[in-house]
């Protein structure tokens, strides 16, 4: 190890971030290196010192009144001044689409399903808008990379649902980005994908669409639409992609999503 | 949904978001450099988490919100930018050579040196940080934050909180210093 290396994992040294073969390979080399030891006793100085320092705000009295004052009441207290704001809350929530008979037909067929409702017919339709918009106006992403851990965090406070990113390079799919988009009048989440030269999007919102088990599709103006529900989230991928790599493509997502963590 | 739901589900809100507050309110604090903008930035914070907070799954919720908050920072930058404002200088603008190099130490010691600032001089040293750097170096020493959990407050990769926290104590220690020969 050279002492640029050993500069920056002295840090993690110091934050007990690494593990114990790094910290090994680190002390090894600090002990026959005085510059870098002097340099981790410096940082170890100032990292006590800095602990010793009062460097945290307590929170304003008013600012805490404030935010409290804007929540709804408490469970305690008797329904009646706290419930026309209760109502205005409720509205940001909306209730959980109903499943339909067909979510069961199509579980238990291992075929792509064609959908047969009106509301997933028209959500077909504005997916497939939203992709074309997504690749004309040049605005494919909101926030461009390939790393999952910078584009889940992105949506925190951006959208209601915190959509599951996952990782499928090796699969042969690059994750590009993420952007915000409207679907039937709601915001949601697109993640971006891409398969050689072609975009996929995967829209993830929840109550779009009739709840589907299993993925049923649809081909609309040449492009392949597939829509599923997991984990109480609904998923519509679109792309250009034929249709046999695009069910490739929801069957590795759908076991990346599986198994789902348990409520903690 | 009924209205009892909706309580419970702010008393649960309530218990798990604010005993964070003074965490929270340290970072808008520390991001913005103004108390009042740290107040209103908090406070649209904690609304959008509990408009949020259905969605929330996550295991550790100090995180989540301090990610809220910096993104509500974030915004009020970039609103703000659009205006004419004293220029921010950014992690591009930070050239290596730019920063005076640690000289050596003299006669004292200097880990018995860095102990000796007070609390107003450290907080005035973290200020002057460039806004990435003084980001990673607030939510690991103050916040008290792992690695990975700044990676997704930052937005960015954990290799990339290494290296920002590295080059921010190089910063941090060499301001520190000048500031050691300026203090009698």
């Amino acid at each position: 190890m050279n002492c640029s290396e050993a500069e920056v994992l002295l840090h993690a040294l110091i934050d007990g971030e690494l593990d114990a073969g790094h910290a090994r390979e680190v002390e090894a080399h600090l002990a026959a290196c005085p510059a870098c030891t002097e340099k981790l006793e410096a940082f170890g100085a100032m990292q006590e010192a800095m602990a010793a320092a009062h460097l945290k705000d307590a929170a304003p009295a008013h600012l805490r009144r404030r935010i409290e004052a804007a929540m709804p009441a408490p469970a305690t207290r008797p329904a009646g001044p706290g419930k026309s704001r209760q109502a205005t809350w409720r509205t940001f929530f909306g209730g959980l689409t109903i499943g339909t008979a067909l979510s069961a037909a199509v579980a238990a067929s291992l075929v792509i399903a064609v959908f047969r409702d009106d509301q997933n017919q028209q959500i077909t339709s504005e997916i497939v808008s939203a992709h074309l918009r997504s690749l004309q106006a040049n605005h494919l992403t909101d926030v461009e990379t390939s790393d999952r851990h910078t584009v889940k965090p992105w949506f925190n406070g951006k959208i209601d649902v915190s959509p599951p990113v996952i990782d499928l390079t090796a699969q042969g799919f690059t994750l590009i980005g993420g952007r915000l988009d409207y679907i039937d009048g709601k915001e949601v989440a697109s993640v971006v994908y891409r398969r050689r030269e072609h975009v996929i999007n995967l829209f993830v919102a929840q109550g779009l669409g009739s709840e589907h088990a299993a993925v049923a599709g649809a081909t609309q103006h040449g492009f392949n639409v597939r829509h599923w529900t997991q984990g109480g989230l609904d998923f519509w991928a679109v792309s250009d992609i034929n249709a046999g790599e695009l069910d490739e493509f929801c069957q590795k997502l759908m076991g990346g999503l599986q198994p789902t963590p348990p409520p903690s | 949904m009924s209205a009892d739901s909706d309580a419970e589900r702010s008393r649960r809100f309530r218990e798990a978001a604010l005993p964070h507050l003074d965490d929270v309110f340290t970072l808008a604090r520390y991001l913005t450099r103004d108390p009042v903008d740290a107040e209103d930035a908090v406070q649209e914070c904690y609304l959008r988490a509990l408009r949020h907070f259905d969605s929330y799954r996550g295991p550790a919720i100090k995180p989540w919100l301090l990610a809220i908050l910096r993104n509500v920072c974030v915004a009020e930058f970039a609103r703000r930018s659009k205006q004419p404002a004293p220029a921010e200088s950014t992690e591009a603008d930070v050239n290596e050579d730019a920063t005076p190099m640690w000289q050596e130490p003299q006669a004292s010691p200097e880990a018995a040196l860095l102990r000796q600032h007070d609390d107003k001089t450290i907080r005035r040293l973290v200020d002057a940080l460039p806004q990435p750097f003084r980001e990673v170096i607030v939510l690991r020493e103050v916040n008290d934050l792992s690695y990975g959990e700044i990676a997704d407050v930052a937005g960015v990769p954990v290799g990339t909180v290494m290296s920002r926290l590295a080059r921010a104590r190089s910063m941090l220690r060499a301001a520190w210093n000048v500031a050691e020969g300026s203090t009698p």
